[in-house]
């Protein structure tokens, strides 16, 4: 275990995304005791949609928060647009680790910025398919975390870890207990890895977000094509055979 | 790499029939079986990719990594661990924990000790390989030697598997598909020949008897153990297999674990059942974090196994009346 004497470094950022209710916070809260308990000030940034109680829970555990609400707006363009502020707030702070935990709502999220440890949570119950379903926030993540595997079959476990694999062949593959912290003490250790974060100017998203911009986002609610306007894309209704 | 893409998509599929799943994962059909994959990918509108999230290098990535895991499954096994030594750390208030303990495969350990007194924390140690690098200050060895850090992260080279009281079977598909699913990921043939010998020891563990065609969502309690211990026993590549207490209704333990012998597993269990700690032939005692005494079973230890059994026999057969709606007025 690395210890605080150890380092006299720069902020480090991590940015940690998900689909809802994976366990990102359980898996946070056990990593950000682990840097307690080594002597490192962390602090947190939650991302989310409507409203949260994880800010809570992180001040608890006596570190500093900052909540960030998207409301109507996606997330992830939220994200982005906010997360040099946030730096900047940390590294007012005199941090050693700021880790900023966003909802992956629509599995096509792409939080992760180049140059920054980018960290994925799925867990064992979203079943074996699920990895190829989500987009860039497992496809460009360095390190994915599995959780709630103690629930699970060993098969499953390794089936879907499996999956992950193909899904992300280099991403280091975690299995992490967001209730009893297995795992959380090895995690932390690749986060005090992470590389240290200076600055987001200039930095540049590992892969492009979900594309928005057509009359729907502008506010329009009726429904029919002349209402349409902008990016829109239709379905392809296959001609089958009853 | 750059070979690959300069082959027929025809001849790639027939030679690794898997790509054309791990293709379908990213949207891509084959049309045109003559065209080279490289061909293929380059046809595909840019569009395509930005829909699946993914870009052509990190797919090429992933191609790569899927193919290396084929490969090298149908090349060679992976490197066996003999045996896992256990070098002492400290407990939680620093004390040292003067141990070196070596596991052997084919050998069974049971774990004693209240809750929280650190035993998941000791598996944690063996999994991570740890290196002096965990709150115990535990060193792990492999075959007696310091493992290579990077197969931390390798699923192949994983130590350990772990068979819990609260695990349960998530998906929906039969005994049959889910063993089957299992192999596959593994990347083992004659894969239907095994499915078969995993139901059948499955089913001599369990009291009462399914098949390949049971919903694995249906199993109970005591199949469902049964179905995980021999689906671990022959295909988990793990070969530390830990297990947290197995209860006593609808499964053999005695056969469940000398299957996991018999399959050459390193057995560790920890366990509150006097008959599954004295089944073992040491158990660890473990107190504030700390391994604090290592006991080897007594002959006496044994003999009482023996009536502990019996015991045990006993109760098993008033169950097994009472199920069949017997009176219980003599015992």
């Amino acid at each position: 275990m690395l210890f605080k004497s150890d380092v006299h470094k720069k902020m480090k950022l991590v940015t940690i995304s998900g689909p809802p209710s994976s366990g990102k916070t359980a898996v946070l809260v056990n990593v950000i005791k682990s840097l307690k308990n080594s002597g490192f000030r962390a602090g947190a940034v939650k991302y989310d949609c409507l409203a949260t109680d994880d800010d809570a829970l992180f001040r608890s555990l006596g570190i500093p928060v900052q909540t960030g609400l998207s409301g109507n707006l996606c997330p992830d363009h939220y994200f982005v647009s906010n997360i040099e502020e946030c730096l900047k707030w940390g590294i007012s702070l005199n941090l050693d680790l700021l880790v900023s935990e966003s909802a992956g709502l629509c599995n096509r999220c792409s939080p992760h910025i180049k140059g920054v440890l980018a960290v994925c949570v799925i867990d064992n119950l979203m079943g074996v398919t699920t990895p190829k379903k989500i987009g860039p926030m497992l496809k460009f993540a360095d390190i994915v975390v599995i959780t709630k595997g103690d629930i699970v079959s060993q098969a499953e476990r390794e089936v879907f870890a499996f999956q992950v694999r193909r899904a992300n062949a280099k991403a280091k593959i975690m299995h992490v207990n967001g209730i009893t912290g297995q795992g959380a003490s090895e995690l932390t250790s690749l986060f005090l890895q992470a590389p240290e974060t200076e600055t987001l100017d200039g930095g540049i998203l590992r892969f492009s977000m979900p594309a928005a911009l057509c009359s729907y986002c502008l506010g329009e609610t009726k429904i029919g094509m002349e209402h349409q306007l902008g990016n829109v894309k239709r379905i392809k209704i296959k001609q089958e055979q009853p | 790499m750059i070979d690959i893409l300069e082959k027929k998509i025809g001849h790639l599929t027939a030679e690794f029939p898997p790509l054309t799943e791990f293709f379908s994962d990213y949207g891509i059909t084959f049309n045109d079986l003559h065209a080279t994959l490289g061909e293929t990918l380059e046809g595909l509108a840019e569009e395509h990719y930005e829909d699946m999230g993914i870009d052509r290098e990190k797919l090429l990535e992933n191609l790569d990594g899927f193919l290396q895991r084929i490969t090298l499954s149908e090349i060679a096994e992976a490197p066996t661990v003999s045996e896992i030594t256990i070098i002492g750390g400290h407990d939680k208030n620093g004390h040292p924990e003067e141990i070196e303990l070596t596991l052997l495969r084919g050998s069974v350990t049971s774990i004693v000790g209240p809750t929280g007194s650190g035993k998941s924390r000791l598996l944690a140690d063996i999994e991570w390989m740890a290196q002096n690098d965990t709150p115990t200050g535990r060193t792990i060895r492999v075959n007696g030697q310091k493992p290579d850090p990077e197969l931390r992260f390798s699923l192949e080279y994983k130590l350990v598997a772990q068979l819990s009281q609260n695990m349960n079977f998530v998906m929906d598909i039969t005994v049959a598909e889910f063993v089957f699913m299992h192999a596959e990921s593994r990347m083992i043939s004659a894969i239907d020949t095994l499915v078969a010998d995993i139901i059948a020891q499955a089913n001599l563990l369990a009291g009462e008897p399914f098949t390949g065609q049971t919903p694995v969502t249906a199993l109970s309690g005591g199949q469902s153990r049964a179905l995980m211990i021999a689906d671990t026993a022959f295909l988990s590549s793990s070969p530390v297999v830990l297990i947290d207490e197995i209860e006593n209704a609808g499964i053999d333990r005695k056969k469940a674990l000398s299957l996991l012998v018999r399959k050459e597993k390193i057995v560790l269990m920890a366990t509150h059942d006097p008959i599954l700690a004295l089944m073992a032939e040491r158990r660890l005692i473990i107190k504030n974090g700390g391994i604090q005494k290592i006991v080897t079973t007594t002959s006496r230890e044994k003999e009482n196994l023996i009536k502990l059994e019996e015991i045990d026999n006993k109760f098993l057969a008033l169950r097994t009346r009472l199920r069949s709606g017997e009176m219980l007025e003599e015992l």
